[in-house]
């Protein structure tokens, strides 16, 4: 009974991960089989044809996904360093500092928390047309420059540090710039790859916003140039669109497997205390 | 204080006060935490400020190093106004409660930072930059040996390789004060240095302290609300209470002439004995209704005696009352008898081990030495107090 009692948790969450898990088990099985057996309902990994090359070698020779990837890594690499270089400042600022108005901005920032891309994406297209900024990375870019999300995160896991080490560091003729990055930010590395993963696995997913500002597909991040592959083939060969799915989808398991252990920490340290 | 301390050979004169503080006031938002601070620090004082917690000496602390800022008053050191100067341009150094070392950097490092602070340009202190920017080599090495030699006082020269993390509390301690040692600043200032000390550590680390101060000759400034620190180590007590300065003197001084019932109270251990007295028309202090034989000159009313533990002795003429607990201290023994009128319901006697031993349960007579006894008026303020033969004078 106690054995039971120890392993029923496991069991139950193992359950739950199968059933996270099947749908990209599903695209990578679909992703080596042969297009005669795509609709056959076995979930067994090893297909009758192994077809990989055939899917993968195709999505190679129809699309660029070289220039998707690059595509991805130019607009999640931009938006996240603008991201990090506006909010770690300004967490500093809400969780350390004394000011008149500290307490409204935060309600601010948790405000705008609440508000949905989707609600601002026609001003910002507006704002972008007006500028003839359309087709162009920094239209992909600019409307996340400013994440409250990670102001509100970098500001729950500064407050943690200890004052005394800060106002150390002010006898100690440290600049406020310099506390921020060098004492404070380094105390919170796992929040910075919490929030890197968050951002990074956000953006590189994103369709919603590249589709509204893009038509360039020279400019297409990767998910943008499977919707145009998937057009090319009229939807057809589900092999190859599994393909090239597996490709987008796999640098960010790869990342997240290697910041594993930072990120739960991340997370943990961040959340509810 | 000592005739023999050094001075330090920065003082360009001896007799300006270290830090001047005049008119000091801060509140936080509804609530007054200083009224108005006036105080002098001499050259190479051993100061204490102590007081119950929110007395505001941590606030007092505070706005000395720069950390707030007053909402009047004026802050002079060495004769330079820094009121609104910036916590690192003071030259002060401050250890804290926690030690507030950098958790990432090696003792070393710690040790080195505020000199590299001061000493390197910003660039040159950049991580990758500042090695390939080049001529910093002499002040790096000049850095390390004051390094060396801040380590050699503290004796932590095997630790300065350790991170904060592999510390023990009262290494982290030596780590903090080498830190504020090595920039050789005007004055050290202290924040409960000791209080996260187990109790043997601290009564050793107070004999350090003490010797470095002797050693250094720089001013201490020292904020505890622990009496014993402040008696053991000062040179002169600073007693707050609510925001204001209670008495200054020196550690005799308030245990022998508390200026008020908030002194009487803080200074000595046990607490004072202090008891309810009347103060008839002839100037006659009167405790229960019998003459103490002590006088005092002002007017008639409501008083209060304070009798220190070793100033009371068992006396067949004197006031009766039950013993109610006997403390075996070795060499002494602490007698409490019940008092229901005195504060906290009991009075303690000090009596030398050797005394005629009572039991629990017993009733003791007492008097007690009139030259050492104390009186407050009403407000809590000292009295003059005078036996019999001197009011005729």
């Amino acid at each position: 009974m106690p054995r039971l009692t120890r392993y029923l948790p496991h069991v139950i969450l193992t359950l739950g991960a199968c059933v996270m898990l099947l749908p990209f088990y599903w695209m990578v099985l679909t992703a080596i089989r042969a297009p005669a057996e795509i609709f056959n309902i076995s979930l067994w990994p090893i297909p009758e044809t192994f077809s990989a090359g055939r899917n993968f070698a195709k999505v190679g020779e129809r699309v660029p996904m070289g220039r998707f990837m690059l595509n991805g890594v130019i607009v999640c690499g931009g938006i996240l360093l603008v991201q990090v270089l506006t909010a770690v400042p300004a967490a500093y600022a809400l969780a350390k500092l004394k000011f008149p108005g500290r307490n409204l901005m935060l309600a601010l920032v948790i405000a705008a928390l609440c508000v949905p891309m989707q609600a601002l994406a026609l001003p910002l297209f507006v704002g972008l047309a007006k500028a003839h900024l359309l087709n162009t990375y920094f239209a992909l870019m600019a409307p996340f420059f400013l994440s409250v999300f990670a102001i509100f995160l970098f500001r729950q896991s500064f407050r943690s540090y200890p004052d005394e080490i800060i106002e150390a560091a002010r006898l100690d003729g440290f600049s406020e710039m310099e506390i921020c990055w060098g004492l404070v930010l380094r105390a919170s590395l796992p929040a910075l790859a919490a929030f890197a993963i968050f951002s990074v696995v956000a953006h590189w997913n994103d369709l919603y916003w590249p589709l509204i500002v893009v038509r360039d597909t020279a400019l297409a991040p990767p998910p943008l140039g499977m919707l145009y592959f998937s057009d090319a083939e009229s939807g057809a060969d589900y092999g190859a669109l599994m393909a090239g799915a597996t490709l987008v989808t796999a640098p960010m398991v790869i990342c997240f497997l290697l910041a594993r252990r930072q990120f739960i920490a991340g997370i943990t340290m961040t959340g509810v205390k | 204080m000592q005739p023999n301390v050094e001075m330090p050979p920065r003082t360009p004169d001896a007799n300006s006060p270290a830090l001047h503080l005049q008119g000091i006031g801060k509140s936080f938002g509804g609530s007054t935490v200083l009224k108005g601070i006036d105080l002098s620090v001499k050259q190479g004082e051993f100061l204490s400020l102590v007081g119950m917690s929110g007395c505001g000496k941590s606030t007092l602390l505070r706005i000395i190093a720069g950390l707030e800022t007053p909402d009047c008053g004026s802050l002079s050191i060495e004769g330079r106004d820094v009121t609104d100067v910036d916590p690192s341009d003071r030259n002060l150094a401050m250890v804290f409660q926690s030690y507030a070392l950098y958790p990432h950097m090696t003792v070393r490092q710690n040790i080195a930072t505020p000199l590299r602070m001061r000493r390197l340009s910003q660039a040159a202190r950049l991580p990758v930059l500042g090695r390939l920017l080049g001529a910093r080599g002499p002040e790096l090495r000049e850095i390390d040996a004051a390094v060396c030699a801040a380590a050699e006082v503290l004796q932590i020269t095997p630790l300065l390789e350790r991170r904060p993390a592999q510390l023990s509390g009262g290494q982290r301690q030596r780590v903090a004060l080498a830190r504020a040692l090595v920039r050789d600043p005007v004055a050290f200032l202290m924040d409960e240095p000791l209080s996260n000390l187990d109790a043997k550590l601290r009564a050793h680390m107070r004999d350090e302290l003490a010797a470095l101060h002797a050693k250094l000759g720089t001013t201490f400034i020292y904020v505890t609300h622990d009496q014993i620190e402040a008696m053991t180590m000062s040179d002169r007590i600073a007693l707050m209470e609510g925001g204001t300065i209670a008495q200054l003197g020196t550690p005799a001084q308030l245990y022998e002439t508390p200026a008020n019932l908030t002194v009487a109270r803080f200074i000595g251990t046990p607490q004072m004995n202090l008891l309810p007295v009347e103060v008839d028309a002839g100037g006659s202090v009167n405790l229960q209704g019998r003459a103490t034989g002590m006088h005092t000159s002002r007017s008639r009313g409501p008083a209060v005696l304070g009798l220190r533990a070793e100033d009371l002795h068992p006396d067949p003429e004197g006031w009766g009352a039950q013993v109610a607990r006997i403390e075996q201290h070795g060499a002494d023994r602490f007698v409490t008898l019940d008092m229901p009128q005195a504060e906290g319901g009991r009075i303690i006697m000090r009596q030398y081990a050797g005394a005629q031993n009572a039991a629990p349960g017993d009733t003791m007579a007492w008097s007690f030495a009139h030259a050492r006894a104390h009186l407050f008026d009403a407000d809590g303020n000292r009295r003059a107090l005078h036996q019999r033969d001197q009011v005729a004078a």
